[in-house]
């Protein structure tokens, strides 16, 4: 699926391309529709977007499943996307996740929240850090968390 | 310090065009459209000027400038690789924070000199805020008339886009990308035919790194010779150096090419008290690693950090002190490349795989005295047989860990438990 306003945000997507080319718009088409989908694509997503960019739905399921920023089942309202490579695990992002999962157990957000551990963001001069959604928090510890995790109640 | 691409990095509002103008931006763009400069000169500036490619691999720009076929008829393509993602390297996203303006004029001045009228920065998809950044930069610079159809009546065009990525390491290498762009898989091509004469949408193109083009206009203000005489011999110029791990004040320094390692870990406030330096990995996770010894030694240039036995690469400086444990590092470097193999080339997909599980067998107490040699024969069959680097990125690190710190790996697989985790918790070590 995809809605009129997202259609509208992918025209503008297209017209950065040269014609023809709308298929260089995938990306972005598919993001729309995940949003508009609540957060995830199915395969009723998938054939819209290779409808409307006159692509086969094979070419745009394999973008879809390539790119790690599509999800294929129901999310949570918020994604964290904690780094744990090299700066990340120096500064001890394994045991704040370790901390953060926890910690949502405990209270009972696994509705509200989900934790994802990713590669490099590319912040790390601000390790540990993640992503929720499509902000960054980065030099974080157990207080930050604690106070991130309750502004999103 | 912070004289090329973080000029406004300390000024208010250093992202906005006031601010940029202020600092003499896009001076050099407006006498191109003023007629003052020819590509040639600007070629031979930066020819002069011994700025190699930011991204990592050190290509000096002047010279792959010089291989576009400017004249040939037809569409060409500029493009800038934001698309970064390297464990330790944070650089780009700052300067498309703080200073979006200088990517626009370098790569209008590479459109110039290039012969090509559009040009697309790959933005990483998780970079929102630099996306946001740069988008608000393009739309005060068309504002102004600054891009576009016919600038100020001069006869010349440059359209700038945007194009955002959707996760994957595999789109900053450069054919990758421009499959990205395409719409497709982001899988590397095979080279021939360089990206110069097929590249987007099978047309001539040039793609260069974000720190490459944000340096371009400053070298061109000044004069190529100025920005030489800034760095050391092959290194010219002033480099971006994203200093992370376990020092005190984690952070990007922009300094001169040259300078000694120890001055820039003094920069960054030093290994984290009571802790001594143990390794460093001087240019991002897929250079090799270097012991303290070795690195207290060395300056940050192509030369010595290649003399040290690592590169420079992207000036993504990851310091670890004592309290490291090597084996459990190069597992969560091996699961980076696992994780991030784009699946094409045999080698890559199945040799990452195999590295992470053997690392991870061994990480997890059940490592066998054969898996060092088995972790050697994985990384030498995987380096030179694949399209893209990214094979060789996973493989070296493995060598250089185990050439440096065999006696870990050793313990590990001998004991099933880390001799540094043990020193940390205070044990007896037998």
């Amino acid at each position: 699926m995809i809605s009129e306003k997202s259609k509208q945000t992918i025209d503008k997507w297209i017209a950065k391309y040269p014609k023809g080319q709308q298929q260089s718009a995938v990306m972005e088409a598919l993001k729309l529709s995940q949003i508009d989908n609540g957060g995830y694509l199915d395969k009723k997503c998938i054939e819209a977007v290779a409808d409307y960019l006159d692509m086969s739905v094979i070419s745009v399921a394999e973008v879809a499943t390539f790119y790690e920023n599509y999800n294929h089942k129901p999310v949570a309202k918020y994604t964290v996307r904690f780094c744990h490579n090299i700066s990340c695990m120096l500064n001890g992002a394994d045991n704040l996740i370790d901390y953060l999962e926890a910690k949502i157990n405990a209270e009972k957000l696994g509705e509200l929240v989900q934790v994802k551990k990713v590669e490099c963001l590319g912040a790390c001069v601000g390790a540990p850090m993640c992503q929720i959604n499509d902000d960054y928090f980065e030099n974080l510890n157990e207080q930050k968390i604690n106070e991130i995790i309750s502004g999103l109640k | 310090m912070n004289e090329v691409c973080f000029k406004t990095i300390d000024q208010d509002n250093p992202h906005t065009l006031a601010t940029y103008k202020k600092n003499g931006g896009y001076q050099i763009w407006r006498e191109i459209l003023a007629g003052k400069w020819t590509p040639e000169k600007i070629i031979d500036e930066l020819k002069t000027s011994g700025l190699r490619g930011r991204g990592g691999a050190g290509f000096p720009t002047g010279l792959k400038w010089s291989f576009m076929p400017r004249n040939q008829a037809g569409q060409k393509f500029v493009v800038c690789n934001s698309d970064e993602g390297e464990p330790g390297t944070c650089k780009d996203r700052d300067i498309l924070r703080f200073n979006p303006h200088a990517v626009i004029e370098g790569m209008a001045i590479g459109g110039f000199v290039m012969g090509a009228t559009v040009g697309y920065n790959y933005i990483r998809g998780e970079f929102k805020e630099p996306f946001y950044r740069f988008e608000a930069a393009l739309a005060q610079a068309y504002e102004l008339g600054l891009l576009g159809k016919n600038i100020h009546g001069s006869g010349m065009s440059f359209d700038l886009y945007s194009h955002l990525g959707a996760g994957a390491y595999i789109c900053g290498e450069e054919t990758a990308l421009l499959e990205s762009i395409e719409g497709k898989k982001g899988q590397p091509r095979f080279k021939p035919p360089f990206p110069a004469n097929v590249g987007l949408f099978g047309k001539p193109t040039t793609i260069n790194n974000t720190e490459s083009f944000a340096s371009v206009p400053s070298i061109l203000s000044h004069g190529g010779q100025w920005f030489a005489d800034l760095g050391v011999k092959n290194s010219g110029g002033v480099k971006l150096f994203s200093v992370t791990g376990h020092v005190q004040k984690p952070a990007n320094f922009e300094v001169p090419m040259g300078i000694p390692f120890k001055d820039l870990l003094k920069m960054a406030g030093g290994v984290r008290s009571g802790r001594t330096l143990k390794a460093v990995i001087p240019g991002g996770s897929s250079t090799p690693v270097l012991t303290a010894e070795v690195a207290m030694n060395m300056t940050m240039d192509y030369d010595s950090i290649e003399h040290a036995g690592s590169m420079l690469g992207a000036g993504s400086v990851i310091v670890m002190d004592d309290s490291t444990c090597m084996v459990k590092a190069l597992t969560r470097l091996a699961h980076f490349y696992y994780d991030e193999s784009c699946g094409q080339c045999t080698p890559c997909r199945e040799g990452t795989g195999w590295l992470y599980r053997i690392l991870k067998r061994i990480i997890d107490g059940n490592g066998k005295a054969a898996d060092i040699d088995l972790l050697l024969s994985v990384q030498d069959k995987i380096i030179g047989n694949t399209i893209c680097a990214l094979g060789d990125a996973a493989a070296m690190p493995v060598e250089s860990f185990l050439r440096h710190f065999r006696d870990e790996f050793d313990h590990y697989i001998k004991h099933g438990k880390s001799i540094i985790e043990v020193k940390n918790s205070g044990e007896n070590i037998k």
